[in-house]
């Protein structure tokens, strides 16, 4: 059959343009239909059989065959890459132009211009992005009908208008060239129709057996009409079960507090927070919101009289442990008696335990103590994969300090279901190897092939199901052990809908047709169903209207689309008790001889469900900086207990990491150590998500495979684990190989103590000081109309790196690889540079976005020899590509290193996909030019003709930069500084506003505010001993 | 004749009075006995077996540098190992040390005579010629450097229709001008000179082909004094002009990094330590040419020990000015300056991850040149043959030092990187030593390699057989 994807006519602007074919002609026309099954079969065979004959030696002699010039391309590892994108893409052309019939429609241009479409101006369409437990609200910008950039949604609570990393990667994923593009079916391209007969038979089979042996696994998802559905289903028939899994979610929580509980807090009224291993400010479902309320709380300005102050407890340095005002490493097997002792010193009762050294049990002292001062105004958060008992004395300690329903309030689950995801896919696997699941529907990018706990050998297990369907963005590990697969609509191409972590519900509306012949989620589940062929539309638009066509009903949907948001009813609250049974109160982790180990969800692609995404792949680590890569990340004295190398060589911008062997219950894998600091001795951190073995041509075979020694007793964490040096070397890639600053207070920052007595204190504490302005013998330029100013304020940046996603999607940069990353050839156009004080083994952690400074006095102007790069009157620090013949001086000469040379042709020039997804008002940027930020010189621009066709000033806050909208914790503004009402001019004029390398006289636009940590003063930090690591890690 | 000698000997000279004289010729040369040795360098019948060895093995480097660039061109200069940090390395390393090398010539030709050192004549073709192909091998740098070769004549003030000119302010457009200047004018001056000693070769060949050839390029040359005349005028003229370029080209180049803000580079005794470096390398390079060629043309006759010797005394007294600029950087930049940038620059050069090549350089251009204090070292030619090497390789290093070194950690510790150099980086700098050896090979078999006629107003015979007019011409274009 064909699509049953309908168009809906007046909900989705951007449908009414393909429909008119008023896009951008028909080479970038995406296929709604089923052209690939109707195309011959032939073309069709040859197109996906690409990835299997890649390899192999008939493609390789075809190749010699065809190419012969270009084999040793292909055999040299490095340029192999290149060529195989190359070749892939031109493959991939043809193959497209074969496959992709046009329909036989006929194609009537507009005869009435609908309302709004300017060809050239962009739409904005309010949509969510469903994520673990929750959904953020998102305001995608579409060009011409393609969905370009996502911002966040400023209605929406999840997102208050920012955004993290994944949001702004998820435009590179829907326009992913590697996504799953067919049905298949055994090896074959399948079609739709075959595959609802093929249900339909088996459903029929299946209701006469109650459903026994039909089992679904999915996600965690929030959907409402999606949870009706399943509910329909498994109703139905109701010997079938749903299982759920996801490799990233903790089972402490629900077995603390018991399936039906969510938990939510209220970060901007907390004085003090305290994270048991939480990393609440990078966590999916509210992690935005989070940091938002958080910073929130910390903005101090002179005159401030509190500030909040947070401990974290943990063991890698987290995002939220690097922003901690006292942050303790601890090892997981301590973890549970540092919680009971802390428990106990509350007052808690049935709480006993031991802190393992002096310096954990005065933290403990402290922190107890400072709590109890904070009765109501406090929120101790215990992490997502922290055990029961760490769950259960959390929120204890949250009751007996009267926070429950100040600052931490318990709700009924936005989930569908909530669930302990490790006994889900424990059962379901147990089950299959028992030959008793018959049927396995995987829905929505479960990959549980690669990602299910080692011991329960999910592959082996699955053999044993006589039919299963995968649905997933990617032919993926599972995709390769299922019999049907069926690609998934991203969300960006669906219609659904989902609840953000309180409960707001959204509806997902598509800003493009599915590029492929793919289906949403819903519309697989619905083959289960009495109406097997409703479209994603029908299904979400009849659960909201319930099929009502009155006009207010109508009304309500289509405001609903509009604002991003449905009124509906906030979640239950709940009253849960914290369970204190015996068998949860006791510590889960027995303390073993050896290392302990930690498993992490990797901080850029997560679970490994952005493996495939360059953008985040490239997107260095918030903390190491690493990139394309995961590491194990050990201490310093660790190292040289193994005798590792206390100094790893390094080469270009690549460390040769020695790479250790890891043994723990008689598994083991081989990982690169990165040597980190803040980590306790003898742990291990290591992330998960790396290893994919099908996710597509970036992310397949990049780093290790953590999760082949993840069992499910080891589940997070795994004590007695043994490490030995292996004699081999990895290169790893690295954005930052430098970790201190040398003494130059490039990051300046002072505790609020010394802030409230000297809030001048970023100019009083500096070494060198800026020249005094009439130096010159010349007169200042003088900027007369608007002059384009930045103040990042160090004291809310978090180091979540949006802002480096954010301005990659807005401003084309380009993906360059690990072998260009190591020869720090990097083209982000901002950077978040991450600098440590104090000891190694007790760092404090800043970060500091550094986009271009648009200096007033650039040095890089003055020696470009062609004058590609010039001054505007409004102070922008403006690059003409086109002029640029790549000298490279001007990167020389400029200090703050922001400016980024195409030294190869990084930016993709053949792929279709990629040719859509750019930002059109920005130039694709050719090799051997120089490129820089322009502080989205493009924004200001609309914004400026917008203000001068109202014959006005551009308004306060009506230009947001890229990087500023995505910020989640508005530490970045952007503005005029000539007018002294602006945001900017204000923070300009705040006493911790400083300008990097002053001394140098450049004048930049973009300056900073000082960083003021709250730290206890009655927590004694550990001296810098061990300054030796600092310099030798240089 | 030994009378004739004697009697010479006791004339006053023009040359800085030695305490032990050592002849810029050895006894006995008549005119036609130079001619004929000059010549036949060039005329005999047959090509040693060696210079063909030679020619394969430098053209084979040529080679790889038309690879090297081929690719350059079609992929880009990310094939080279420049970064984000080290946006110059080798590149520019390499242009700077071929157009140090390019010093010796002007130096040479302009400077020396001027200075009235008549020990230059017999090296001053030598040395030109060296100038030139130098200074071919710098211009690829500088060209091929950019991202995009093909617009790099945008740095060029042409006119144009849109009115854009180059950013007069940066100093790389001051290159232009150097460096461009600095060729023009080397080519013209080589040439002028040349052209009697084309004509000599015209009226000795034996082979018609060879005669028209040569007589094609000697231009009619017929010695007439109208010639010889104008010709004066013309190398007076020429001479004037080089004089200036001498110190100006380098420190033009030294202007590129000077008028940086980089630590390292943002110095004020950039230019003549530039000029003195240029010159120590130039005839580093002048050596390790001139040793091995005189002994396989047999030309010690012309280029004797009491050449050699002199440009010994040229690298030990620029080899010092470069030293005292060597002990100086570091006093400025961790006394003098009290700027922090420039201390940790210090500091890093001497102990940072590239110590070994700074602490290679200062051996290479400070200690094995002090050697040359020694007469005995100056006049063993296999020892200054192996010093000459020595300072090309620490004057080299020198650049790279300068360059890559100061950039790969300036200001912000986040921005710190490391540059290490690919296959495309050695193929290129070897290919352009191949280049630069090719052509001095070709030129050593076409062209008279010292200048006969010059050479000959050496001559005692020619200042005492009686022909006074010519004998004052002589001098007079000597002087």
């Amino acid at each position: 059959m064909e699509s049953n994807f309908q168009l809906p006519v007046l909900e989705n602007k951007n449908a009414i343009l393909f429909k008119d074919g008023a896009g951008d002609g028909p080479s970038i026309q995406p296929s709604v239909n089923t052209g690939l099954e109707k195309a011959g079969e032939n073309q069709c065979q040859y197109w996906r059989s690409l990835d299997e004959l890649a390899d192999s030696p008939e493609f390789e002699s075809f190749v010699r065959r065809e190419y012969p010039s270009q084999m040793e391309v292909l055999i040299d590892p490095v340029s192999r890459r290149s060529f195989m994108k190359l070749m892939g893409a031109s493959l991939g052309l043809a193959g497209l132009a074969a496959c992709t019939v046009q329909p036989k429609e006929e194609v009537i241009p507009y005869v009435k211009q609908p309302e709004e479409i300017i060809p050239g101006t962009p739409l904005f369409f309010a949509t969510a992005m469903p994520r673990s437990g929750g959904a953020l609200g998102l305001l995608v910008r579409s060009n011409e009908g393609r969905p370009t950039k996502i911002e966040g949604n400023p209605d929406h609570p999840a997102s208050l208008g920012a955004t993290d990393v994944y949001a702004q990667a998820e435009i590179l994923s829907m326009y992913d060239p590697d996504r799953s593009q067919a049905i298949n079916h055994v090896g074959d391209i399948g079609d739709w129709g075959s595959f609802v007969s093929a249900i339909a038979g088996k459903v029929s089979e299946m209701q006469s057996k109650k459903g026994e042996g039909l089992r679904f696994l999915t996600e965690s998802f929030t959907s409402p009409s999606l949870t009706a559905m399943m509910q329909g289903i498994l109703a139905d028939m109701p010997q079938a079960k749903w299982h759920q899994w996801e490799p990233a979610r903790g089972n402490g929580h629900v077995t603390a507090l018991g399936t039906g509980t969510s938990v939510q807090y209220r970060f901007d009224l907390a004085d003090r927070v305290l994270s048991l291993d939480s990393d609440f400010m990078s966590e999916l479902a509210n992690g935005v919101r989070y940091a938002r309320d958080w910073a929130e709380k910390r903005k101090v300005s002179t005159g401030s009289r509190d500030m909040s102050r947070m401990y974290v407890v943990e063991t890698s340095i987290s995002t939220t442990g690097a922003n901690a005002d006292n942050r303790i490493g601890v090892r997981p097997s301590e973890y549970e008696g540092f919680v009971s002792a802390l428990a106990q010193a509350m007052g808690i009762s049935g709480a006993s335990g031991k802190t393992s050294s002096p310096r954990q049990q005065q933290f403990v002292e402290a922190v107890a103590k400072d709590l109890m001062a904070a009765k109501g105004r406090s929120i101790v958060i215990a992490g997502d994969w922290q055990s029961a008992y760490v769950h259960s004395l959390a929120h204890q300690i949250n009751m007996a300090l009267g926070n429950v329903g100040q600052t931490v309030f318990y709700s009924a689950p936005a989930e569908a279901s909530q669930t302990d995801h490790l006994a889900s896919i424990t059962d379901l696997t147990l089950d299959m190897a028992k030959g008793e699941v018959e049927t396995l529907v995987i829905l929505g990018s479960v990959n549980p092939a690669y990602s299910a706990p080692a011991d329960l050998q999910f592959s082996e297990a699955i053999k044993k199901v006589s039919f299963v369907v995968h649905h997933g963005l990617y032919r993926d590990e599972t995709a390769e052990l299922a019999h049907w697969h069926i690609p998934e609509s991203h969300f960006l191409e669906s219609w659904g809908d989902t609840r953000a972590h309180d409960g707001t519900a959204s509806i997902i509306q598509p800003l493009i047709s599915p590029l492929y012949s793919s289906k949403t989620m819903a519309e697989v589940l619905t083959t289960f169903t009495k109406n097997p062929t409703l479209s994603a539309y029908e299904i979400v638009k009849n659960y909201w209207t319930g099929g009502s066509k009155a006009p207010d009903v109508e009304k309500t949907w289509r405001k609903a689309l509009n604002d991003g948001t449905v009124a509906s009813a906030a979640l239950a609250a709940a009253t849960p008790a914290a369970a204190t049974a015996p068998e949860v109160m006791q510590p889960s982790i027995q303390p073993a001889e050896g290392i302990d180990i930690v498993f992490r969800p990797d901080p850029t692609i997560f679970d490994g469900r952005y493996a495939n995404n360059g953008w985040l792949q490239e997107m260095p680590k918030p903390i190491s900086k690493l990139t394309w890569d995961n590491a194990a990340l050990i201490s310093q004295r660790t190292a040289e207990d193994l005798g590792l190398h206390a100094t790893l060589q390094f080469r270009g911008g690549d460390y040769l990491a020695d790479v250790i062997h890891i043994e723990v219950n008689g598994m083991s894998i081989n990982a690169p150590v990165w040597i980190a600091p803040g980590q306790p001795d003898d742990t291990v951190t290591v992330h998960l998500g790396y290893g994919r073995r099908h996710a597509g041509k970036v992310g397949t075979g990049l780093g290790f495979d953590a999760g082949r020694i993840r069992t499910t007793k080891n589940f997070w964490f795994a004590t007695g684990a043994k490490i030995r040096k292996k004699d081999q070397t990895y290169p790893l890639a690295g954005t930052q190989i430098h970790f201190t600053m040398e003494g130059r207070e490039a990051v300046r920052s002072v505790s609020f103590e010394e802030y409230k007595k000297n809030p001048d204190y970023v100019h009083e504490t500096e070494t060198e000081k800026e020249p005094s302005k009439d130096m010159s013998m010349f007169p200042r330029y003088e900027y007369k109309g608007y002059a384009w100013g930045m103040a990042i304020d160090l004291n809310s940046c978090i180091g979540c790196n949006a802002c480096m996603v954010a301005c990659v999607a807005e401003n084309n940069i380009p993906v360059v690889g690990k072998e260009q990353v190591m020869r720090s050839r990097e083209m982000h156009w901002i950077r978040v540079d991450r600098y440590y004080t104090g000891a190694a083994e007790d760092p404090d952690t800043y970060f500091q976005p550094v986009p271009c400074q648009q200096c007033e006095e650039a040095p890089c102007e003055l020696v470009c020899p062609v004058g590609a790069t010039t001054h505007s009157a409004e102070g922008l620090n403006d690059m003409t590509y086109n002029r640029c013949v790549g000298t490279r001086y001007c990167s020389n000469n400029c200090p703050y290193k922001v400016r980024r040379f195409n030294f190869l042709l990084f930016q993709d020039w053949t792929t279709p996909q990629f040719k859509m997804m750019r930002n059109p008002e920005v130039t694709v940027r050719s090799r051997g030019v120089m490129e820089k930020c322009t502080y989205c010189v493009q924004r200001i621009q609309n914004a400026k003709i917008g203000a001068e066709k109202e014959n006005r000033l551009v308004r306060d806050g009506e230009i947001i930069t890229a990087c500023e909208a995505a910020c989640p914790t508005d530490a970045i503004v952007f503005g005029n500084i000539n007018d002294p009402k602006s945001r900017v001019a204000k923070l300009k004029s705040d006493t911790r506003n400083y300008t990097l390398l002053d001394d140098l006289n450049t004048h930049p636009r973009t300056t900073y505010l000082g960083a003021v940590r709250n730290p206890n003063p009655e927590i004694q930090r550990l001296p810098a001993t061990r300054e030796s690591f600092w310099e030798e890690s240089a | 004749m030994s009378a004739y000698e004697q009697t010479i000997d006791t004339t006053p000279s023009l040359i800085i009075t030695e305490p032990e004289k050592v002849p810029t010729m050895t006894p006995g040369q008549t005119l036609e006995s130079i001619s004929l040795k000059i010549s036949e360098v060039v005329l005999r019948a047959g090509t040693p077996r060696w210079w063909f060895g030679a020619l394969l093995v430098s053209s084979a480097f040529a080679v790889g540098l038309l690879f090297a660039l081929t690719v350059l061109v079609f992929k880009g200069i990310g094939i080279w190992g420049n970064n984000q940090p080290v946006g110059w390395a080798w590149d520019i390393t390499n242009f700077v040390w071929w157009i140090g090398i390019g010093h010796a010539g002007t130096l040479i030709s302009a400077i020396l005579l001027l200075l009235k050192q008549e020990w230059r004549t017999s090296i001053s073709r030598f040395s030109e010629t060296m100038t030139i192909f130098a200074v071919v091998c710098a211009g690829l740098f500088p060209l091929f450097h950019t991202g995009r070769p093909w617009v790099a004549y945008w740095l060029f003030p042409l006119p144009n229709t849109m009115g854009v000119w180059p950013q007069f302010r940066s100093p790389l457009v001051w290159d232009v001008f150097a460096v461009s200047t600095y060729f023009t004018l080397s080519v013209v001056f080589w040439y002028i000179g040349l052209i009697p000693d084309l004509s000599t070769m015209r009226d000795r060949a034996k082979s018609l082909f060879v005669k028209k050839i040569y007589g094609m390029v000697a231009m009619g040359w017929r010695g007439s004094t109208r010639h010889w005349s104008r010709y004066e005028t013309a190398c007076l003229l020429l001479a004037g002009l080089c004089t200036p370029l001498v110190v100006s080209v380098h420190s033009v180049v030294s202007m590129d990094f000077a008028v940086g803000i980089v630590p390292g580079w943002h110095t004020t005794i950039f230019p003549p330590y530039f000029v003195a470096g240029a010159v120590y390398s130039g005839f580093a390079m002048v050596l390790t040419l001139v040793i091995p060629a005189r002994k396989l043309f047999h030309l010690e006759d012309f280029i004797t020990m009491k050449h050699i010797d002199s440009m010994g005394k040229v690298m030990l007294t620029t080899g010092l000015i470069v030293a005292y600029a060597y002990t100086f950087e570091p006093f400025f930049g961790l006394v003098y300056s009290g700027n922090r940038y420039e201390k940790f620059l210090i500091l890093n050069r001497a102990f940072g991850p590239y110590a070994p090549f700074y602490w290679t350089l200062i051996l290479c251009n400070v200690i094995t040149p002090q050697f040359l204090w020694w007469r005995k070292i100056r006049n063993n030619t296999v020892v200054l043959f192996m010093l000459s090497i020595v300072v090309n390789i620490g004057m080299w290093l020198e650049r790279f030092v300068i360059i890559a070194i100061s950039l790969h950690r300036d200001f912000l510790p986040s921005s710190w990187g490391y540059f290490k150099p690919t296959i495309f980086d050695i193929l290129t700098f070897s290919g352009t030593l191949g280049l630069f050896m090719t052509l001095m090979l070709l030129f050593l078999r076409g062209m008279p390699s010292i200048p006969m006629f010059e050479l000959k107003t050496s001559l005692p015979q020619v200042h005492l057989a009686g022909h006074p007019a010519q004998g004052d011409f002589e001098q007079e274009v000597a002087s």
